[in-house]
C-alpha cells in the first residue's frame, strides 16, 4: 500500500507516493532521480547517503519512507547551490582538493552542511567529529577538514 | 608560465561536489534488467543438484549457467584458470554458480533465495601453511601458483663476514579496498550480436581482452566505457571482468541491459584482498650497522587461481631488500594456493607486504647494535651508482638520503627516539610502471586529437579513479604543446574511443602516459608547422591554418622506454624498473596501556616523486595513501571461518575516520627522472608502503614491544605484553 507525504525537498514542496518500508534513499534516487545522494553500505555506517532532514543529518539509506511526516524539510546535495554559483562548502571542496573520487563527497558536504547550519565556528576537534560518521578512503579527510574550516573563516553565511 | 607544478582544480570536481556525476548506480535505461549470481556456500568441493523451489514462480526471471555461456567458460587474466561459474570443483566460498536476471533487484534477490544447492564438501586448504605442507593438492601439482628465486654474490660469504646475525618472520593479513562504490557493471545487448558495457573499472581493454573469449565474440563488436568510479586502488582492475561476464552472459539470453550492483556485503565476500603473507628475513651486519647479508623468504597467500598473483608476488619480491645496497643477497618468494577468493591487486601489488618486513628487521637489527633507526639506514641507504639485487645499476634520480635526512630533522626524530616518545621511522622505494619488461611488452599508445576549434583532446585508455589523471595528463598536454589549460579536454575512457593504454595501475599513468603525451605533442606541432609553419603568434594560430587546410589531425604514439634499460625474464636479471620513487614515513604514537589501542598521533612524510605535476593532488595522493596503511597497520584485520570471511561489512570491518585520522606533515622532494615527463615520477602505490612499518616501530619505541604481525590490534598488543 503505498503512501503519499507532502515534503518540501530542496525548498520546494513536493507531494510524494512511495511504499512506506521503501527506503528513503531509494526514494530520493529512484522516484525523484536525485542521485547525487550516493548508496556505500546500506546500513548506516559509511555516510555516503547523508542527507539533511528538517536540519539534522541523517543516513538515509536507513530510514523508511513511512517514518516521514507531511512537511518535513529534506535537503540534498543538489539543493545547496545557487542558480549560478556553488555553494561556499562546494567551491571549498573543489579549491582544497577534498574530493578524489568523489562518492563521499555529497555525503560529506550535506555533513558539513548540517554541522555550520548549527555551528558556524566550530572547532577543528567540532568538525572532525561531525564528519566522523563519513568515511572517506581517498584522501586521508586533511583536506576536507580544511576545506570546511576555510568556509568558517570566510565568515560566509551558509 | 606552464601549468606543471600548478595546483590545478580537478577538472571533474565541479560534478564531483554537485552530485551530478555519473557513478555507474546512477545510470539508468530502459528495460534495464538487475542481475545476482547465486553462490557456492562452501569453500572446496563440488555441486550434485541444484533444485529450483516451485513456491517461486520462475517465469519471472531469467536463469543462466555455464552453457549459457557463448565463448569459453574462463576469465582471462595471465592464466586462464579462472571460470566464469565453477565447472566442476568449487574452489572458494563465494564462487558464482548460476546467475539470475529480473526486472527489479527485489525479485532477483527473491528468486535468489529459492535456489536450493546440494553441495559433496571437501576438506579445504585455507592457510599458507597448509597449502605448503601439501594437506591436499588444490592448484597444479604442488600448490604452487608461483616461484622466483635470485641471488648476488656469495650468501654464505657474506654470513661469514658478518659481525652480527638477526633473524626475523613477519606476517601481513588480508586487506580489503573499501572503496566506498561497490562494483557495478552494466551490459547492454546490440543489434549486431555484440556487447557494450559501462561500469566501475579501472583498465578497459583488460575487460576487452578478457570478454572476446568468454562470449567468443570479435573484440570489434564489444566496447568497455568507464563510469565516474567511487574508488578502486587496484579492487577494480582485474574484478570487473568477471562482473562484465555476468551481466553480459545475462545479457544476451534476457535480450535487454542488465546491471550489477553489490551490495557492500557481497563485495566484502567476493571480490579480491591484499595478498596475506609470511616475510622471514635473516640478515648478517657489521658492528657499524653496515649489512653485509640479505637471505629473504617471502610467501605469499594467492587464493583459489591464478588472476594476478604471479606478478604481484613478482613486485612484492622486487621490493624485499629495501632501498638499501646490501653485496650478497638471496631471495625467494612462493605464492600458494588455497580455498578462499583470489587475492589480486591492492595499492602497492605486493611491495607493502615485504617493505613492512625489512623496515621492521631494519628496527630490529638497530637494537641488536645499540644503533639508532635512523643512522642504519642512512648507513646502509642506496645511492647512484650502487648495484641492486636484479644486477640493476642506480642512474639516477635516486631521492632516498634526501628523504631521510628531511623527515629525520622535521619530526626531530633522534631526540624523540632517544626520549621514547613513541616514534618509528620507515624508508622505501616504489619502481614506477610495469616491471621488468612489462613495458616494453605493452607498447601503450595515446594520443591527442587536434579539434575544428583548434581545441586539444588527449586520448587514454587510462583512468581516472580519483588519483587526477584526468587532470594531470592534460596540465602535462597543455605545457608540451604550449596552450594554456582550457584548451585541453580528455576523451572519456572507452574501448571504441580511445587507443590502449595499457592498464591503470602500478604507478604509471603519469610516468609512462604522460610521456607517451609529451612525445605525441612534439609529433602534432612538427606536423603543424610542416604544413601550416611560418609565422604564428601563437599555437592557436598556427592550428587555425592547419585545420583549414587540411581539419582535425589525431596523433597516436606508442611507449618507448628509457634507452638503456634491460630486463631478462628467464633470469630475472636486469633493470627491473626504469625509475624508482622514495620516501621517508615518521609516525608518532601514544599506546594506552590499559586498553592497548594505539592512536597515531602525527605522521612525517617526506617523498620524492621526480616532479609533481598538480603539487596539491600529490599531497592527495601521500595522505589518502598513508591512511589506508595506518588502517592496514592497526585495525583492518578480515576474520575468516574456515573460508568464510566473518566482517564482511563496514560496520565490522573497521577503516579509519576522521577520529583515526593522524595529523599529516608533508614534504614532496624532486628528484627528476630523465626519461618522465618533465621529470616525473610513480607516485600513487609509494605511499602505501611506509605506514604501517612505520607505526609498528613507533610502537616498539614506546612500548618496547616489537610486534611482528600487522594489524596491531589490542589484543596482539596485550599477548606480547602479557609474555614481557
Amino acid at each position: 500500500m503505498e503512501k503519499n507525504i507532502a515534503l518540501i525537498i530542496n525548498g520546494k514542496k513536493r507531494k510524494v507516493k512511495a511504499h512506506p518500508a521503501e527506503r528513503l534513499l531509494d526514494v530520493l534516487r529512484e522516484n525523484l532521480k536525485l542521485t547525487g545522494t550516493k548508496e556505500g553500505c546500506g546500513e548506516g555506517e559509511c555516510g555516503a547517503c547523508s542527507i539533511v532532514l528538517n536540519g539534522e543529518v541523517v543516513n538515509s539509506c536507513i530510514i523508511i519512507f513511512g517514518q516521514l511526516d507531511n512537511g518535513d524539510e529534506i535537503t540534498t546535495i543538489e539543493g545547496i547551490a545557487g542558480k549560478k554559483k556553488l555553494h561556499p562548502l562546494q567551491q571549498h571542496f573543489l579549491e582544497c582538493g577534498a574530493s578524489q573520487c568523489g562518492i563521499c563527497t555529497p555525503g560529506m558536504i550535506m555533513a558539513a552542511y548540517a554541522l555550520l547550519k548549527k555551528n558556524p565556528k566550530p572547532t577543528r576537534e567540532e568538525i572532525k567529529e561531525a564528519v566522523a560518521g563519513n568515511l572517506c578512503r581517498c584522501t586521508g579527510y586533511t583536506k576536507i577538514i580544511e576545506a570546511i574550516e576555510k568556509c568558517v573563516i570566510s565568515n560566509v553565511k551558509i | 608560465m606552464g601549468v606543471v607544478g600548478q595546483n590545478v582544480i580537478r577538472l571533474d570536481g565541479q560534478d564531483k561536489v554537485t552530485g551530478r556525476a555519473q557513478y555507474v548506480d546512477d545510470i539508468t535505461m530502459p528495460d534495464m534488467w538487475q542481475g545476482v549470481a547465486v553462490r557456492s556456500t562452501i569453500p572446496s568441493g563440488k555441486v550434485l543438484s541444484i533444485n529450483f523451489n516451485p513456491s517461486f514462480n520462475w517465469k519471472k526471471v531469467v536463469i543462466a549457467d555455464r552453457h549459457d555461456i557463448p565463448g569459453r567458460n574462463v576469465v582471462t587474466m595471465i592464466e586462464e584458470d579462472l571460470p566464469l561459474l565453477v565447472h566442476d570443483e568449487i574452489r572458494h566460498i563465494g564462487e558464482a554458480i548460476i546467475l539470475i536476471a529480473a526486472p527489479t533487484k527485489q525479485i532477483a534477490e527473491e528468486a535468489r533465495r529459492h535456489v536450493e544447492i546440494k553441495y559433496e564438501e571437501w576438506e579445504p586448504v585455507l592457510t599458507i601453511e597448509d597449502s605448503k605442507a601439501k594437506k591436499r593438492i588444490i592448484h597444479g601439482k604442488d600448490n604452487v601458483i608461483s616461484h622466483y628465486k635470485i641471488s648476488k654474490g656469495d650468501i654464505a660469504k657474506g654470513f661469514g663476514e658478518a659481525d652480527l646475525i638477526v633473524e626475523g618472520t613477519y606476517r601481513t593479513g588480508a586487506q580489503e579496498h573499501s572503496y566506498i562504490e561497490p562494483q557495478g557493471m552494466i551490459a547492454v545487448p546490440r543489434e549486431d550480436g555484440g556487447v557494450d558495457f559501462v561500469g566501475s573499472l579501472q583498465c578497459p581493454f583488460y575487460i576487452l581482452k578478457a570478454l572476446e573469449r568468454l562470449l567468443g565474440i570479435s573484440a570489434s563488436k564489444l566496447s568497455v566505457k568507464q563510469a565516474t568510479i567511487g574508488g578502486a586502488f587496484g579492487g577494480k582492475e582485474d574484478y570487473p571482468s568477471v562482473l562484465a561476464g555476468y551481466a553480459s552472459v545475462l545479457a544476451l539470453k534476457a535480450k535487454r541491459p542488465v546491471k550489477m550492483v553489490y551490495a557492500r556485503e557481497e563485495d566484502m565476500i567476493v571480490t579480491t584482498k591484499r595478498h596475506p603473507s609470511v616475510v622471514r628475513h635473516k640478515t648478517g651486519v657489521k658492528k657499524n650497522g653496515t649489512l653485509v647479508a640479505q637471505e629473504i623468504e617471502i610467501e605469499f597467500d594467492g587464493g583459489a587461481y591464478t588472476t594476478l598473483t604471479p606478478v604481484v608476488l613478482s613486485r612484492g619480491f622486487l621490493h624485499s631488500f629495501g632501498p638499501y645496497f646490501c653485496p650478497h643477497v638471496k631471495i625467494e618468494g612462493t605464492a600458494y594456493a588455497t580455498n578462499t577468493p583470489p587475492n589480486g591487486a591492492f595499492r602497492g601489488f605486493g611491495a607493502p607486504q615485504t617493505l613492512f618486513a625489512v623496515e621492521a628487521q631494519m628496527d630490529k637489527i638497530a637494537e641488536a647494535l645499540n644503533m639508532s633507526p635512523y643512522e642504519i639506514r642512512k648507513r646502509n641507504c642506496l645511492k647512484i651508482g650502487d648495484e641492486m639485487p636484479t644486477g640493476q645499476i642506480l642512474k639516477e634520480s635516486a631521492g632516498g638520503m634526501e628523504c631521510l635526512e628531511r623527515a629525520a630533522e622535521m619530526s626531530d626524530f633522534e631526540n624523540k627516539w632517544k626520549e621514547k616518545k613513541g616514534v618509528g621511522m620507515s624508508f622505501f622505494l616504489h619502481g614506477g610502471g610495469f616491471t621488468g619488461s612489462g613495458e616494453v611488452k605493452l607498447k601503450s599508445k595515446a594520443g591527442i586529437r587536434l579539434e575544428k576549434d583548434a581545441t586539444l583532446t588527449v586520448l587514454t585508455g587510462c583512468t581516472d579513479m580519483g588519483q587526477g589523471a584526468h587532470t594531470v595528463l592534460p596540465q602535462i598536454v597543455a605545457d608540451a604543446v604550449g596552450v594554456p589549460l582550457k584548451m585541453v579536454g580528455i576523451e572519456t575512457p572507452d574501448t571504441s574511443k580511445v587507443p590502449d593504454s595499457g592498464p591503470t595501475v602500478a604507478s604509471r599513468t603519469t610516468m609512462v602516459i604522460g610521456k607517451v603525451l609529451c612525445v605525441c605533442a612534439e609529433e602534432l606541432k612538427k606536423r603543424l608547422s610542416e604544413v601550416a609553419g611560418g609565422n604564428h603568434r601563437d599555437f592557436e594560430s598556427l592550428a587555425k591554418a592547419f585545420l583549414k587546410k587540411r581539419g582535425p589531425l589525431t596523433i597516436i604514439e606508442a611507449y618507448e622506454p628509457a634507452p638503456g634499460i634491460h630486463w631478462d625474464d628467464s633470469t630475472y636479471h636486469g633493470d627491473a624498473y626504469a625509475a624508482y620513487s622514495w620516501g621517508c614515513d615518521v609516525a608518532e604514537v601514544e599506546v594506552d596501556m590499559d586498553t592497548f589501542e594505539v592512536k597515531v598521533e602525527r605522521v612525517y612524510m617526506v617523498q620524492d616523486v621526480g616532479r609533481a605535476v598538480n603539487p596539491q593532488m600529490c599531497v592527495g595522493q601521500i595522505e589518502g595513501g598513508t591512511l589506508q596503511a595506518v588502517g592496514w597497520a592497526l585495525t583492518e584485520e578480515q576474520r575468516y571461518d574456515r573460508g568464510r570471511l566473518l566482517n564482511n561489512r563496514m560496520q565490522t570491518y573497521i577503516i579509519p575516520t576522521t577520529l583515526d585520522t593522524p595529523e599529516f606533515e608533508t614534504v614532496i622532494i624532486e628528484h627528476p627522472f630523465s626519461h618522465g615527463p618533465m621529470g616525473a615520477k610513480g607516485l600513487g602505490e609509494l605511499p602505501l608502503d611506509g605506514g604501517a612499518p612505520a607505526i609498528v616501530n613507533a610502537i616498539a619505541n614506546a612500548t618496547g614491544l616489537r610486534i611482528a604481525e600487522i594489524p596491531v590490534t589490542p589484543e596482539k598488543l596485550y599477548e606480547a605484553w602479557k609474555k614481557i
